[in-house]
């Protein structure tokens, strides 16, 4: 059976396109995770007092160190899309090294958090809720929600740097093609912005 | 070099690369093929879902159990709304033709991102399949396709597959909006400005955007029901604290500009069959593009008049009704476009223009009956009835699926390369319009009489309507039948068709091979011309 020549349509390069597609996606992120602080409020407005207590037991140093080190991955990653830029293959991919640990120090922290979270009895249906009552168990039930579902934001980022280190390494990624690693770039700093958000929200607002 | 020849004049449908056999349809990134692997899933599960309506039409037949019990009822009207919905009327028109004919119109080789094209695909396709496989990991869900809370989350029933499968869905919806976005932005022939673009890639465009802006609220709300399902979190669970109300609110912020995603391509097909089959120019060419984009605008605010009886203050309740009415306007004023189109013109009576302008008579039902739905104080007199569902079925049956239809004739022989048989093709419609309007009509009068929607029972009253409703529904899938039968037919031994443009059609489609070659162009074709220059 004879074989025609491959398809090509599928090649054509339009970084300025890909671009747009990376900020729609973003568009859509962001209503994600707007209706989730609409819900926030409707039921901060209700539960105001509750809600101040919740806070309360959050821990504020690791809320602040985790904060202040994503803000450093944002300007790692960024500053490795400018090493790309001037061809500094090497410098590129320690940047992204870096901004990758930092993720996983991220999550890191977020699993002992949640560990003592979870041990002294604030889970979606434990005991402690049940009689704290219907504001502590939604500001909770609303934490793990919104710090869950951003946390998996930070584990998809991570496979997005490993992928990109391995295109870089290879030489896909290149001073005069790396869109790919802009665009990881552009949802980190989402992943930042709306980390930007929470942690406010949950851990500082009294 | 003879093979380089050979292949930029072979057709995609006899192309042969990397892949063989099927898949080299499966793993294909070629707009056309990845559009009919779309007709194809959607004709295998619309099959599905109507003989599941043709069931609860049978049981309806007569008052107490006739081939069904409750629960039975109950789940079928769910998995018949939710594949209806999720699988066929949301993707329909964009993932069928935008995908086939969305880089033919504007003059592209193919989507700006095919590979995250084909993706969508298989996400779909995955989609349905965890939702179908409800059946076999502990029966199908009993919500309704609006899964509303608290009961989603009560219920002994299998709830979590649908939830999960409507989810991925929308991760498919969502990537092909963005994809078409970007296409239309990026990719249009050059000379085509966006006032030359033609009204279905104008319509796409406008889809595209609620794709967009408004499944990620579906998303983020089935995923919480899920939560609230498996872990109790509280959001929506009043006993937790949680407000059932919230959830019905962000159901509806996506559902309502949903149903915009579902008549937006379709009215754009209409826009583009009309004027071939009248021989004239569309009348209102800006009024139609203009009034698709305040569709997708003003449909974002209207999701309230589906909560009328839920709980609502008076202030919102009259904004919202207000609301509904003003988006009625740009749709009428479509209506009116399409008329004046026809007027005078030199009509020639195919097929597609038969399915169109049924489209625009059952589409005023639709559209009229919504404004009874839409004021106050005849909602709560029809709200939950059989009011309703004929309502919606006008829109989304009558609607979108005539447009489907007329869209599907249209195109038919670019896509294949064959002709339908015409005679039966009209046989088909005659029959299926027939039946609908039998099957749908009735449940306007019972409505109003006060039956409600979702009961598998009815009092002794509502049997003269049901009898004539069901015998519309039989009457209906016969048509249904032979329409299948004869495209289907056709595609593989219909008479062939090498003329390019057998409708005699003025927009970019018409000026490719028929059926096109793999690339489309040999040459992208620059644009002089607005798309509907007849003289």
């Amino acid at each position: 059976m004879e074989k025609h020549e491959e398809h090509t349509a599928h090649v054509h390069r339009d970084d300025e396109g890909d671009k747009l597609g990376m900020w729609l996606f973003i568009f859509t992120e962001l209503l994600l995770f707007g209706m989730l602080f609409l819900m926030y409020a409707v039921y901060r407005y209700r539960n105001p007092v509750a809600f101040q207590l919740g806070g309360d037991e959050l821990d504020v140093f690791i809320g602040t160190f985790n904060t202040v080190i994503l803000l450093i991955s944002s300007a790692t990653v960024a500053m490795s899309i400018t090493a790309i830029q001037r061809g500094n293959k090497k410098q590129a991919l320690i940047l992204l090294g870096i901004t990758l640990f930092i993720a996983v120090v991220f999550l890191v922290n977020k699993y002992f958090e949640w560990g003592a979270k979870i041990e002294y009895g604030f889970y979606p249906g434990s005991e402690l809720l049940h009689e704290l009552g219907h504001g502590t168990t939604l500001f909770f039930g609303l934490y793990y929600i919104m710090s869950g579902i951003h946390a998996l934001h930070i584990i998809i980022g991570i496979g997005l740097f490993i992928y990109v280190a391995t295109q870089i390494r290879s030489n896909k990624i290149h001073s005069t093609d790396y869109v790919w690693l802009e665009n990881t770039g552009l949802y980190w700093h989402l992943v930042d912005l709306i980390w930007i958000f929470l942690f406010p929200l949950f851990y500082l607002i009294h | 070099m003879s093979e380089t020849t050979t292949s930029k004049h072979v057709s995609f449908l006899q192309y042969k690369g990397k892949y063989k056999g099927i898949l080299g349809w499966i793993l294909s990134t070629d707009h056309k093929r990845v559009g009919l692997l779309y007709l194809y899933t959607m004709l295998v599960f619309f099959s599905i879902a109507a003989i599941l309506g043709l069931l609860m039409k049978i049981q309806l037949i007569a008052p107490g159990y006739t081939i069904m019990g409750p629960q039975t009822y109950n789940s079928m009207f769910t998995v018949h709304g939710i594949i209806m919905i999720f699988v066929i009327v949301v993707p329909g028109l964009p993932a069928v033709f935008g995908n086939f004919f969305l880089p033919l119109m504007i003059g592209a080789k193919d989507v700006a991102f095919p590979r995250l094209n084909l993706a969508s695909w298989w996400l779909y396709v995955i989609g349905i399949l965890v939702v179908l496989s409800s059946q076999f990991v502990g029966g199908w869900p009993d919500t309704g396709w609006t899964f509303y809370a608290p009961y989603s989350f009560r219920t002994p029933a299998n709830v979590l597959p649908a939830l999960f499968g409507a989810f991925i869905m929308g991760f498919s919806s969502i990537l092909t909006g963005i994809n078409f976005v970007v296409t239309i932005h990026r990719m249009r022939a050059p000379g085509m400005t966006w006032f030359k673009m033609p009204l279905f890639p104008w319509t796409l465009y406008a889809t595209a955007w609620i794709q967009i802006l408004a499944t990620p609220v579906i998303g983020i709300t089935l995923l919480l029901t899920v939560m609230e399902r498996v872990l109790g979190v509280g959001v929506f669970d009043p006993t937790l604290g949680g407000d059932p109300i919230l959830y019905q609110h962000l159901f509806w912020i996506y559902s309502h500009p949903a149903v915009y995603i579902m008549i937006l391509p379709g009215m754009g097909a209409i826009s583009e069959i009309l004027p071939v089959f009248s021989r004239k120019r569309i009348y209102g060419y800006k009024a139609i593009v203009l009034s698709s984009l305040a569709i997708a605008f003003v449909g974002y605010f209207v999701w309230g008049h589906h909560m009328f009886t839920s709980g609502m203050s008076g202030r919102a309740l009259y904004a919202f009704s207000f609301l509904t009415f003003l988006v009625a306007i740009p749709s009428a004023i479509k209506v009116f476009n399409w008329v004046a189109t026809m007027h005078k013109g030199s009509l020639n009576l195919q097929t597609p223009f038969y399915w169109a302008t049924s489209f625009i008579f059952v589409f005023m039902i639709g559209g009229l009956t919504g404004l009874v739905l839409g004021s106050l104080a005849t909602n709560v007199h029809v709200h939950d009835t059989h009011f309703v569902v004929a309502h919606f079925h006008f829109i989304v049956f009558g609607g979108t699926g005539y447009a489907f239809m007329a869209a599907l004739h249209y195109w038919f022989p670019k896509m294949f390369g064959r002709m339908y048989d015409a005679s039966w093709a009209n046989i088909g419609w005659a029959t299926f319009f027939a039946g609908f309007l039998t099957l749908y009509l009735p449940m306007f009068a019972l409505g109003l009489q006060g039956m409600p929607r979702r009961y598998y029972d009815y009092l002794p009253e509502f049997h003269t309507g049901n009898i004539i409703s069901s015998l519309g529904a039989i009457l209906m899938i016969a048509g249904a039948l032979i329409i299948i039968t004869n495209l289907v037919r056709s595609s593989r031994h219909g008479k062939k068709v090498t003329d390019k443009n057998p409708w005699g059609g003025k927009t970019l489609e018409w000026q490719t091979d028929t059926p096109p070659t793999l690339e489309n162009w040999e040459e992208i074709p620059t644009i002089t011309d607005s798309p509907y220059e007849y003289k």
